[in-house]
């Protein structure tokens, strides 16, 4: 195997556990939105539902996370130190969310019989499910963004500029919608309650339409935001397939949602989530950190990524079948 | 405070912190499966019970562990940036192999969370089982990271930056072994006796509350075996850092002087400007004999460093006497406990021996926080041993203080929730009253 093919390997690893992660924690981040949104006569089902539907499983749809850090610090050294020290302050901000979203969730699930304690928790697992993904979102906006400029280990564009501007933070929006959007379609399928059911069918139908309205905003801020990406998702052989694609699943998982085939809207929404993340992923390739840094100039030594590679991929061999084993306990069939 | 020492402080804060919930995550899977176990082959529902309140114990100390556990992936780029980006390479492959481990940790821990009723009985007990063994690994892989901050191994340096990655010889870098057992044998003992104490003070209020009974023999097991067998890897570890850490011997023994036949130290203050140990009961021939197995090895003593590459002494020999000294408590509770049993006398009954364990009960955590402040401040001022110092290392972000600030508050509120919630939740007694006939 040749040195590029490993860096590349590396670098489709790491995206594809974002896009587990966006599937699965983004879904949990989802639940929390849809708890704080809660209305009408069956908010409270509604929000149990969310409960029962995330309890057994976050934690571990939290790992992805870890593993695309893990893959990034170890295969491309110098991208991870180079983000950590531009975006400082929106990874930070990242971080509190992620530790108000998990102890709020296991704080509410293990205090039964308290009601004042019980919406205190809820409020804060909310307010933080609503946070961390616009965060991670204005993350992944402000490293597509090209503003992130380091030389020699200094930040030469400031600590706020690269991602406080309106590109990244279209792009938390988007995340956030897109988060949303999954949690209430995977919800549709948590309950054999066919009024619960309604209420997150109509969810469903409305974040689609959000997700729609944030994409042509993404990709109109793209322009002046994200110019290089702007120019590969416009200008390359493969962007019109695949946009043609993400815009198909988007249209079949609204008709699916409108025709109550949940199965077939799940499906086509995971695909469509899936197209938008790999329509980045190849629009950025092969930088990590325009414009400096790429997947070649920041690879870790052959040594060290036939060594992850391996690692990878024994560690899938016994990961999927125990993610698939997890699913099948607790998402087969509904109470 | 300077941006350096907020960086320091924002990083032992956020490992002091998430070090006791990931031992309380390597420990109480195990006594969580041993009650499962229990129940599964006597069939009494007591043990049931107890697994069940354990579980949940884990359920909220795990969540703990995990977030504060991401936070720390992160600061390591966040405050160290061009020590990751040196060493991201090189002690990458430990943190993804941990990365596995906490997959398979948090799946199968939903399973046996929210599975009781889903999975058969032995699909149950070994995903327990699997819960346990992954988080020991996980806590393993994490250690030898840190093991390789200490003996950095791997690599060839040439003109200050690595060549010749090798990160199977980083992996099995001189410390890793001897600092992953060590630290493993921390978590059960410290684990074993803070349960144990819980348990010890709820039977001083209900002395036949046989739920409690059976909790403090599972939790005094675990504890007591883990305490007996940890100055076996403390020494293993002793002769690593005599060989390859001769300074951090040095600081934590208190020892100036190069000599031969270097007698151990137990207590004292270290003098700096006298260069000497004052007020310490030395024991002939101790410090050569314990880290080099000969009564007549010469012991390096400070005066052999240069000054600027000391670490800050007192700090690190007094949290090595605390360390040293918490576990000898342990070990002495131990043998009481053992004799007890032996004797055939119920120890549940002795109400000396149970506000003894109750007053054992933060010995363990007080000796891994100490431990820690002597492996990590005993390496300073380097983040990667002669290799790398911590001030090149920082970030270039300004107003550390901030965030240090932030963390800290946070963790605070945790605490203090997780406390209020294992009172509440975890440590009170069944409902249904269970009483010894």
């Amino acid at each position: 195997m040749n040195g590029i093919g490993l860096e590349m390997i590396l670098a489709t690893a790491m995206l594809v556990s974002l896009n587990f992660y966006a599937l699965a924690g983004g879904a949990d981040f989802g639940g929390g939105v849809w708890d704080l949104l809660a209305r009408g006569a069956r908010a409270k089902q509604q929000r149990r539902l969310i409960a029962q539907a995330i309890a057994p499983i976050w934690e571990a749809n939290h790992v992805w996370l870890i593993l695309v850090i893990v893959i990034l610090f170890t295969a491309f050294p110098p991208a991870f130190a180079a983000i950590s020290t531009a975006l400082h302050i929106p990874i930070t901000l990242m971080l509190i969310g992620i530790v108000l979203r998990g102890s709020a969730f296991i704080f509410r699930s293990y205090t039964p019989n308290d009601d004042t304690a019980e919406r205190r928790w809820s409020r804060l697992f909310e307010i933080a499910s609503l946070v961390t993904p616009i965060l991670l979102g204005v993350i992944v906006g402000a490293i597509a963004s090209g503003r992130i400029q380091i030389k020699e280990g200094m930040v030469t564009n400031g600590f706020l500029r690269s991602w406080l501007a309106p590109f990244p933070v279209a792009v938390g929006c988007f995340a956030l919608a897109l988060f949303a959007f999954l949690a209430a379609v995977y919800l549709t399928l948590e309950t054999r309650d066919t009024l619960l059911q309604e209420d997150f069918r109509l969810r469903a139908l409305m974040s689609a339409l959000l997700v729609a309205i944030l994409a042509l905003v993404v990709y109109l801020l793209a322009e002046e935001g994200a110019p290089s990406i702007r120019h590969h998702l416009a200008g390359s052989s493969w962007t019109w397939p695949l946009q043609g694609l993400t815009a198909f699943a988007a249209t079949v998982a609204i008709i699916a949602l409108w025709k109550r085939r949940y199965p077939l809207a799940r499906i086509c929404a995971v695909a469509q989530v899936s197209l938008i993340l790999w329509g980045w992923g190849l629009a950025q390739s092969p930088y990590l950190v325009e414009p400096d840094i790429n997947i070649l100039n920041a690879a870790a030594p052959p040594s060290v990524m036939r060594l992850l590679l391996l690692a990878l991929i024994l560690g899938g061999v016994l990961l999927l079948p125990s993610f698939f084993y997890l699913y099948r306990i607790f998402k087969s069939r509904p109470d | 405070m300077d941006n350096l020492f907020a960086a320091r402080s924002q990083m032992a804060m956020s490992l002091g912190f998430h070090i006791v919930f990931a031992a309380l995550g390597i420990g109480m899977p195990l006594l969580m499966v041993l009650a499962e176990w229990r129940w599964l082959r006597t069939g009494d529902e007591l043990y049931l019970i107890l697994a069940k309140r354990w579980a949940k114990g884990t359920a909220i100390l795990f969540a703990v562990g995990a977030v504060s556990g991401t936070v720390l992936s992160f600061e390591l780029g966040l405050l160290w940036p061009h020590f990751m980006g040196w060493a991201g390479a090189l002690i990458g492959m430990p943190f993804s192999l941990e990365g596995f481990a906490f997959f398979t940790e948090a799946i199968f821990l939903g399973i046996y969370l929210y599975g009781w009723r889903r999975v058969s009985g032995r699909a149950h007990l070994a995903s327990g089982v699997l819960v346990a063994l992954s988080g020991a690994a996980s806590g393993i892989f994490v250690v030898i990271a840190n093991a390789w901050m200490n003996t950095p191994t791997g690599f060839r340096l040439m003109d200050g930056i690595p060549h010749d990655i090798d990160p199977i010889a980083a992996i099995f870098n001189p410390s890793a072994f001897p600092q992953a057992i060590h630290m493993m044998v921390a978590a059960y003992a410290a684990c074993g006796f803070a349960v144990a104490g819980v348990h010890a003070l709820m039977l001083l209020r209900r002395p036949e509350n046989l739920f409690h009974r059976r909790a403090l023999q599972i939790a005094l097991a675990v504890g007591g075996v883990a305490a007996i067998l940890q100055p076996l890897s403390g020494d293993v570890l002793a002769q690593a850092v005599a060989r390859y850490q001769p300074v951090k011997l040095a600081a934590l023994e208190g020892q100036f002087k190069t000599e031969r036949a270097a007698p151990a130290r137990i207590g004292g203050w270290p003098d700096i400007d006298a260069q000497e140990t004052r007020h310490a009961i030395e024991i002939p021939y101790g410090l050569s004999l314990l880290a080099f197995h000969d009564p007549q090895a010469t012991v390096r003593g400070l005066d052999s460093f240069p000054r600027h590459n000391w670490p800050p002494i007192p700090v690190v020999h007094v949290a090595f006497q605390i360390m040293v000294a918490s576990g000898m408590v342990l070990i002495v509770v131990t043998l009481w406990g053992a004799y007890l049993a032996w004797r055939r006398r119920s120890f549940e009954n002795l109400r000396w021996f149970l506000r003894t364990v109750v007053l054992a009960a933060p010995l363990g955590f007080i000796a891994i926080e100490t431990g820690w402040v002597v492996t990590e401040v005993g390496r300073q001022p380097w983040i990667i041993s002669g290799v790398m110092r911590t001030s090149e290392a920082v970030t270039p972000m300004p107003g550390l203080v901030v965030p240090f600030i932030t963390f800290t508050l946070l963790y605070v509120f945790l605490t203090v929730i997780v406390i209020w919630l294992m009172r509440s939740q975890v440590m009170e007694s069944p409902r249904i009253e269970v009483q010894s006939q």
